[in-house]
């Protein structure tokens, strides 16, 4: 298949549109505007509409009726721009709506600045608007993991029939890098017989997100509390780099984890006995092979992310007091350099070498 | 092998199209490449710079924030890129429109004034490319072929006209890098 | 000597399911629900409608409403059906919404809803208070109105004027109809019904956005008997709003229109 150098932000554009996505909402911002440009002068060769809404409190509620009457569909934003979308994601939730949501996360709080970040971690994998619920959460490393992952983002959601968030920074959404897009196969995905489209002689459709039976209310939270759980026993993803004997483990996620999968390597070569554990999905969080170090030789592990620590906190939740916790952190809008991150590989394996 | 390469220059000195034909060339050679430009307000305002990297490996960080390479197409650029560059690497420098800055003595430095030759081979506006030409004995990743193909594929079809001109700009920028400086 | 045939005089609409209504009584909801979905099936549209609907007191309409239904956040019923009306082209797509839900918190995305020239309608019941939240005063409230939230009679000094909507979108070049109706009389009632059905005859001939404001009442946060209600729409709030017809396609100019 032909490879192509496209921007991150185009890439998951064209993977959108391939895998059926046909209508898109949103409003500029940087560092996401090259996803509406594209959809803009792309969407209509298929015979798909972008809507550029007047703010992103439209833009997802716009996404809610396009869900609503089952259509594939998404949206792109950064910064303020997904903060004021969380209302409407609490709906989607409850609606049990499938559509995806590309945050090109740039640095905050408030305006911040353009640069790269991972600060909407937490905004993220914890709903980010009012209520119990959560998002499907993938988090691409590279220009092509971003292309591969829209493709799985909207079959996730439609299968399990909520919001999947596609978790990029600004690095990611304007870096070019060589592409392949690859079909996915929705074959085995459920037909939409609850959207709302017209009676056409059947039975009304009605997607409501209100339940006033209190009764039917605690049912209905029981069984997406089910959804959820079965999510985070089956679709935790991930990549990891030499678990088997390694005393150290780094665990790192999209523009970190790159460079983090670049400093292991380089560690190992220096002899250091260092692995590395990628998650792909943020939510469901990978436990899996954090568990799986701890019972092999993991002594310790060590967090990089681009925020004052965020995904650390999952991390302890896995690791549960079995093994100390390490944060580094780059903040500010930085990135980590691979010299950096090895050098505090060193320094943190000899300490979890000589506490052990 | 891995070249770390900073471009920067004015904007409208044609530096991104510079980049995107360096990690296109690369593509085309089946090596790791990442080109990443700076965005946001730096954009506005007359700076521009882009990173390119291209590796026989996978490429971790896709920022060339210490290059092997920096191509500094004016002063200001000069003066911003030349203290990160890798000892032992190589600074370009356009020196129709840099003169008089004082240069590190351990890297390699190749003075270019790719304004003046572009101007006498009758492509003013293509200075870039001769820049371009001018790296290319230096660099391991890519070749003259694959550049060429590069250029082939990132001049629009509406644009076809300026094919021929880029092609010779890249011709002039390659003669002039035999011409000790 | 043969019976004479029977002759239906009245049937209840296909329209409206058969769920008892929860408004209080004497509100003027039940009418305009019944006027939507008498034009409905009229037009043979009940088969082929998504309705969206607002926060307040018809929060929970889509029971009532035998179409299909997408229920929206407070205020943002356009953009929903604007997703809607993408999503399916040939489908007829209204919002019904209150007065804090289109002239309040949902301004924005009604506006630019009729500054695209979305081609949905929306149906704008104006009661000039809050009613599902127990009597606040709303945008559309009358100056020297008393409400929960301005005790001492709205003034305009600190809350400004009531929006006059009709008047106001009709203003807006994607808005191809506007029409203010009320309910305060069978007369009245009739005349809205005509406004609904050009509105959904606009929709469905893609003139663009259509919006049809019927004044409607709140016994309860008024405080005030039905009937003293109704009179208190005519003398009160129609002097207020402008009334008729204030827009209508160009196309449909000079037939349609009396």
């Amino acid at each position: 298949m032909q490879k192509l150098l496209v921007k991150g932000n185009e890439a998951i554009s064209e993977a959108a549109i391939q895998a059926g996505c046909k209508l898109f909402f949103g409003y500029p911002i940087t560092p996401s505007n090259e996803i509406i440009e594209y959809m803009a002068r792309r969407l209509p060769e298929v015979g798909g509409h972008m809507v550029q809404a007047e703010s992103e409190v439209s833009s997802i509620y716009m996404l809610l009726g396009a869900a609503g009457a089952g259509e594939r569909c998404m949206t792109g934003t950064s910064g303020c721009g997904f903060s004021l979308m969380q209302e409407g994601m609490s709906f989607l939730a409850a609606y049990e709506l499938p559509v995806v949501i590309v945050d090109v996360a740039r640095l905050g709080p408030a305006l911040g600045n353009l640069d790269p970040s991972q600060g909407d971690y937490f905004q993220w994998t914890r709903g980010g608007g009012h209520g119990d619920y959560y998002n499907f959460v993938l988090a691409p490393s590279g220009v092509q993991e971003a292309a591969d992952l829209m493709g799985l983002a909207f079959d996730l959601a439609d299968q399990y029939r909520m919001p999947a968030v596609v978790a990029m920074d600004g690095v990611l959404g304007q870096m070019m890098e060589p592409v392949t897009f690859r079909q996915t196969d929705t074959a085995h995905l459920p037909p939409k017989t609850w959207a709302a489209r017209g009676k056409k002689g059947g039975p009304k459709h009605d997607v409501v997100g209100y339940i006033l039976d209190p009764v039917k209310a605690e049912r209905s939270d029981i069984q997406r509390a089910a959804r959820y759980d079965q999510i985070r026993a089956t679709e935790q993803r991930w990549e990891e780099i030499a678990l088997d004997d390694a005393d150290l483990v780094v665990v790192s996620f999209g523009t970190a984890g790159r460079v983090a999968r670049a400093a292991v390597r380089e560690a190992r070569q220096q002899g250091i006995k260092v692995g590395l554990i990628r998650p792909i999905t943020l939510w469901p969080f990978p436990t899996n092979p954090i568990a799986t170090a701890l019972t092999q030789n993991a002594k310790g592990f060590m967090v990089a992310e681009m925020n004052m620590g965020q995904m650390v906190e999952d991390v302890r939740l896995a690791v549960n007091g079995r093994a100390p916790v390490y944060l580094h952190r780059n903040m500010g809008g930085s990135m980590p350099t691979t010299e950096e991150l090895v050098a505090r590989i060193r320094t943190l394996a000899g300490e979890v070498s000589v506490h052990a | 092998m891995m070249e770390r390469m900073r471009l920067a220059g004015f904007g409208g000195q044609g530096i991104m199209f510079l980049g995107k034909v360096l990690a296109h060339a690369g593509m085309l050679g089946n090596k790791h490449v990442t080109w990443i430009p700076s965005y946001g307000p730096e954009m506005r305002g007359g700076t521009a710079n882009c990173s390119v990297i291209i590796s026989d490996v996978e490429i971790g960080e896709p920022v060339a924030s210490r290059p092997d390479i920096l191509v500094a197409m004016n002063e200001v650029s000069l003066r911003k890129f030349q203290p990160v560059v890798r000892p032992g690497g190589i600074i370009f420098v356009n020196s129709s429109l840099i003169s008089g800055v004082p240069m590190r003595d351990d890297v390699t430095v190749v003075t270019v004034p790719v304004n003046d030759l572009a101007r006498s081979a009758g492509v003013p506006g293509a200075i870039n490319m001769v820049m371009l030409g001018a790296m290319l004995p230096y660099l391991k990743g890519v070749d003259r072929h694959l550049i060429e193909e590069a250029v082939r594929e990132n001049v629009p079809a509406s644009r076809q006209h300026m094919l021929d001109g880029n092609l010779a700009a890249v011709a002039v920028g390659v003669d002039a890098a035999h011409v000790p400086a | 000597m043969p019976e004479a045939a029977e002759k239906c005089v009245f049937k209840p609409t296909e329209g409206l399911t058969e769920k008892p209504l929860h408004y209080c009584p004497g509100c003027s909801h039940g009418i305009i629900h019944r006027l939507i979905a008498e034009v409905l099936e009229e037009m043979g549209q009940l088969d082929n409608t998504v309705g969206v609907g607002p926060v307040g007191c018809a929060a929970f309409c889509e029971q009532y409403f035998n179409v299909d239904w997408v229920a929206a956040a407070h205020g943002r019923a356009p953009a929903v059906a604007t997703g809607v009306r993408r999503a399916v082209p040939d489908a007829v797509v209204f919002t019904y919404q209150g007065d804090g839900d289109l002239a309040a918190i949902g301004i924005a995305e009604a506006m630019h809803a009729a500054i695209r020239g979305e081609k949905i309608t929306t149906i704008f019941v104006n009661n000039a208070i809050y009613g599902m939240t127990g009597g606040q005063m709303a945008p559309t409230t009358l100056i020297g109105m008393k409400t929960t939230t301005s005790p001492y009679g709205r003034k305009a000094e600190e809350t400004g004027y009531p929006v006059d909507i009709p008047k106001l979108f009709s203003e807006i070049p994607g808005a191809a109809y506007v029409a203010s109706g009320s309910t305060d009389s069978p007369k009245a009632v009739l005349q809205t019904k005509k406004y609904i059905r050009r509105a959904f005859e606009t929709q469905l001939a893609g003139h663009g956005y259509s919006l049809v404001s019927v004044l409607s009442n709140c016994p309860t946060n008024w405080g005030l008997t039905p009937v003293k209600a109704m009179e208190w729409i005519r003398e009160n709030l129609v002097p207020n709003y402008t009334m008729g017809e204030l827009k209508v396609p160009t196309a449909a100019k000079g037939g349609e229109q009396a």
